[in-house]
């Protein structure tokens, strides 16, 4: 059976067993998942799962369950269906309802490629060997993900909806002494991973980082690499731009508002890339632009967080939306670039400075790699003083509402001064709003390409050039 | 076709295949989460998964492969392409692996519950929530939220070894949270902690937190939190309280002493371990008040279980003794390359995810002292308690921790409450602080401890009692 065909059976099964009036909405996806992982310069966790989820919502009689399960034969859906009416009965009513999607036409996903749905296990390992080929001795660690998703939806007002898309990620570290460096790209095709490339970026980064010395904390100017700057867009999608929150007054967000720097624009924008074109609820997905040019415009609502402020879904139906909210899983902080006519297209590999140690030498310290591509030494030239940061780990909230961020660097600090990187620097600590190192006058420039950075979960990416922020407050050494 | 058949065809086919070892875990699971808010329930989840999982080891090379499928056909091929996935592992090898033997068992393990967590009624564990966040809303808490979450799940091991293990595991648990926004920040005040306690038990559990009971008390704390003074800024004595102290042990401690960090197998996502092995049973770790056990065998703590899924069976280890670094976190063949002779703590979140090292339940040994004692002998420090915010580096030295609530302690008393308390350190030179611990032991639960790639979430279990820090820095601020 395809994967429309067992959602259509569990939206029948519904009307058979709880009568025409129940809504019911199910929606299934197949999944082949695979991840070939590396350290010490060698492949010790190499994995593939098949898998099949159903998912199925019902309201009936005024109340509303959910149940979900990988049993997709008749026995296994009529058990779904049955398990999931008999929570719905004991359930309280759920006046907040907010309907089943309505039909709408649902757009094809943009891209899919099918060499990378159907990548071998060697396709993966012979990018891990490029990848540990060009460290050129040093320790290398990381993945190389592919992951194909196959689903379809139905409900019981007539919608339906189809996709299918196919995504790649490399990720890995090159270790130079207890310095490490940081290479990662999440590509709509395998093909477009180079292992070579990113394992030569990774280790110039490393050898670049070797003996850091300690700084004092305080306020630096920075400059955020991609890896970096996706940080910032998860945390501002989580816990700004998540409808839910917005309406528990538990976000910054303020629709209308100048809350960012005007060079600041983001897009959530799930068919930039490939993707499933619908959500949970069967809403089509769509670009949605919520902060276009420092002003905030708009945040992220499944359907039952829009009927609470009388929007409509903006197509960001997800597990635990009901619960933790809804948010953006495909942000883009659009580069400098973008602004130009046809300057809005996604970065290839190479132009979003892969092509490993590369850079501009005259901005490297002393031609090591710390700047690993020419749009971040364009950035980090104007610095007089301030730090070259690759990557942040660890972040948490201290409060949502202010989005006050506690974190640390990774992969790399330098020391810029002058326009050049002079020192490697130990990690730093740091304590940090997100939306103020964003605010108004805070950008001092934008980078011209951005690169897509992979998410823990296939499907899920971030998209940022490099930024060139006025102040960032690191708290402490992670020395102590 | 039994699960053991399913198991039993998945491992045969990866011999068959090349492999000189392999073993499969069929998992049945049967999850349940109710959310309540503002009085009225929020969502009602309930999810049911079957599948197998196996390993190979074909030379030196691991594959693993994933069905949700229990027929023979579907078994053999995972089998099968485990083994081929195992051979492209070889493509980049590393070194010769062995694994630490362990006995081939055939055994059957039980988790203890007096109360089926999903025989309950759904109306009356509706009601529960229901109850605790209407009281929160009535006292106060501009948002109240209940939760509860139960996890039921069968598995069935069998290795080429001859290993033939079936387990039932049921854990559950839930908790209570307010919130109140004030102009600009918000305040959280959860029992008995944000995500709740959570053990391998029965309903009993739930029904022992007697949810109802608190509602009131932290929905008036988290308003009252809005206006509170902010905690100082400074080096001072910090008591902590169980809860908090839980997450400490378990990102500080737990964290660095699994065995894979330690060789560098996380290193580019979890990170590794500022622990050299070299230093194992000589490494001073913390003060001499400090007892750290690796045990699997606590009853109803939430690391609990009887056999990890490698075959090992649950045994308990010491970790930190009187201060001194001892013991790890291993698997088999983690173990087997650090030169160690056990294994015992690895464990996979579902039966399409690789088992890899998990904590068990790592935990504290009773200190002397009470919590009112400690406080009484503290002339100016602060009392912190419940985590709300936590991050640690990719060594697990340096951390910054935020709890929900603080209280000025000054002349033996306890004064103020305080807002926003927040204290940072380093790992060991925090431990060997500690000066005083209580003997108040609680077995907290963590249900959700994110490792792996792809993805894991694993359940840990973290007996802690409060305990007093010396000289730690308190009150970070953006």
């Amino acid at each position: 059976m395809t994967e429309l065909e067992i959602a259509g059976q569990v939206v029948e099964l519904v009307r058979r067993l709880a009568g025409p009036d129940a809504q019911a909405e199910a929606l299934v996806t197949r999944i082949d998942l695979a991840l070939t992982r590396f350290a010490n310069s060698f492949i010790h966790q190499n994995v593939a799962e098949s898998g099949v989820a159903v998912r199925l919502r019902l309201h009936a009689d005024g109340r509303t369950a959910a149940g979900s399960g990988s049993l997709v034969g008749a026995d296994g859906l009529r058990a779904l269906v049955e398990r999931t009416l008999a929570a719905a009965r004991l359930c309280p009513p759920d006046p907040a309802w907010p309907g089943l999607a309505p039909p709408a036409p649902v757009p094809p996903s943009a891209v899919f490629d099918e060499s990378t749905a159907l990548a071998e296990p060697d396709e993966r390992a012979a990018r891990v060997r490029a990848f540990v080929d060009a460290v050129g001795g040093l320790e290398a660690a990381g993945y190389c993900r592919t992951a194909y998703r196959s689903g379809a939806f139905a409900n019981s007002a007539g919608h339906s909806a189809v996709g299918r898309t196919a995504e790649a990620a490399m990720d890995g570290i090159a270790r130079a002494g207890g310095a490490d460096g940081v290479a990662r790209l999440c590509a709509d095709r395998l093909a477009d991973l180079d292992g070579a490339a990113l394992g030569a970026r990774a280790a110039a980064k490393a050898r670049a980082a070797a003996d850091p010395v300690e700084l004092p904390p305080g306020r630096y100017e920075v400059v955020l690499e991609p890896a970096a700057v996706g940080d910032l867009l998860q945390n501002l999608s989580w816990y700004g731009f998540n409808g839910k929150r917005y309406n528990e007054r538990q976000s910054f967000a303020d629709l209308g508002a100048a809350q960012f720097d005007p060079s600041v624009t983001l897009v959530d924008d799930p068919l930039h890339g490939s993707a499933l074109p619908y959500d949970l609820e069967g809403s089509p997905r769509r670009a949605l632009t919520l902060v276009d040019a420092g002003t905030t415009m708009a945040v992220a609502h499944d359907r039952r967080s829009g009927a609470e402020v009388g929007v409509a879904s903006t197509g960001h139906g997800m597990l635990g939306a009901s619960t933790f909210g809804p948010i953006p899983r495909n942000l883009r902080l659009l580069p400098a670039a973008a602004r130009a006519v046809g300057g809005d297209g996604p970065a290839s590999a190479v132009e979003a400075g892969q092509s490993g140690a590369g850079g501009d030498a005259s901005t490297s310290a002393g031609g090591t790699g710390a700047v690993a591509d020419p749009d971040t030494a364009a950035l980090v030239a104007g610095v007089e003083r301030g730090l070259l940061v690759s990557d942040f780990w660890y972040t948490r909230v201290l409060d949502p509402k202010s989005l006050v961020i506690t974190g640390l660097t990774r992969n790399g600090v330098w020391l810029v001064e002058d326009g050049v990187p002079t020192r490697a620097v130990r990690d730093f600590r740091f304590t940090e709003a997100y939306p103020r190192a964003l605010g108004p006058g805070a950008l001092l420039g934008v980078g011209r390409r951005a690169v897509r950075q992979p998410d823990r979960m296939d499907g899920v990416w971030w998209e940022a050039p490099p930024l060139r922020l006025a102040a960032w407050n690191f708290t402490g050494g992670a020395s102590g | 076709m039994t699960e053991f058949d399913a198991a039993s065809a998945a491992v045969q086919a990866a011999l068959d295949a090349g492999a000189r070892y392999a073993d499969a875990r069929v998992m049945h699971r049967r999850y349940e989460s109710m959310s309540a808010r503002n009085g009225e329930i929020e969502e009602l989840t309930q999810d049911e998964s079957i599948g197998l999982g196996v390993r190979a080891l074909v030379g030196s090379s691991w594959g693993f492969h994933a069905v949700p499928d229990l027929s023979d056909a579907a078994a053999r091929d995972a089998g099968w392409r485990a083994a081929r996935i195992a051979a492209a592992s070889a493509r980049v090898p590393g070194p010769p692996i062995d694994l630490v033997p362990t006995e081939a068992t055939t055994a059957s393990w039980a988790s203890g519950c007096e109360v089926d967590p999903l025989g309950v009624p759904l109306s009356d564990k509706g009601d529960l929530l229901v109850r605790a966040t209407g009281t929160m809303r009535e006292h106060g808490a501009d948002l109240a939220e209940g939760l509860y979450q139960i996890w039921d799940t069968a598995k069935w091991f069998v290795s080429s070894e001859g290993h033939r293990i079936d387990q039932r595991i049921r854990e559950c648990g839930g908790g209570i949270s307010a919130t109140a926004i004030g102009d600009g920040e918000t305040q959280r005040r959860s029992y008995p902690s944000y995500r709740g306690q959570y053990g391998t038990t029965g309903w009993e559990l739930v029904t022992s937190l007697d949810l109802a009971a608190h509602a009131a008390r932290i929905a008036e704390e988290s308003r009252e939190l809005l206006t509170a003074p902010e905690c100082p800024s400074g080096e001072t004595d910090l008591i902590l309280g169980g809860e908090q102290l839980a997450l400490q042990i378990h990102e500080s401690v737990g964290h660095a002493i699994e065995l894979d960090r330690i060789l560098g197998w996380e290193a580019a996502f979890a990170g590794t371990s500022w622990l050299d092995l070299a230093q194992l049973g000589s490494l001073r770790y913390g003060s001499e008040l400090m007892n750290v056990t690796i045990d699997p065998t606590i009853p109803g703590a939430l690391g609990s279980f009887g056999f990890d899924d490698e075959g090992s069976p649950a045994v308990a280890r010491d970790a930190v003794r009187e201060g001194r670094w001892v013991g790890v976190l291993a698997g088999r063949d983690s173990a087997a390359v650090a030169g160690l002779d056990y294994g015992g703590s690895v464990r996979a979140d579902g039966w399409a995810r690789l088992p890899m090292v998990r904590m068990t339940n790592v935990g504290l040994e009773p200190g002397p002292h009470t919590l009112d004692e400690i406080v009484a002998a503290t002339d100016d420090g602060v009392l912190m308690d419940v985590n709300r915010s936590w991050s640690i580096d990719d060594k697990r030295l340096n951390f910054q921790f935020g709890c929900e609530i603080g209280w000025e302690v000054k002349k033996g008393r306890r004064g103020r409450m305080l807002r926003n308390p927040t204290y940072t350190g380093i790992g060991p030179l925090f431990w060997r602080s500690m000066d005083m611990l209580s003997s108040e032991i609680v077995p907290w639960g963590t249900p959700n401890c994110g490792k792996g790639q792809p993805g894991q979430t694993g359940h840990t279990g973290h007996p802690a009692a409060p305990a007093r820090f010396r000289n730690v820095r308190v009150g970070v601020r953006a």
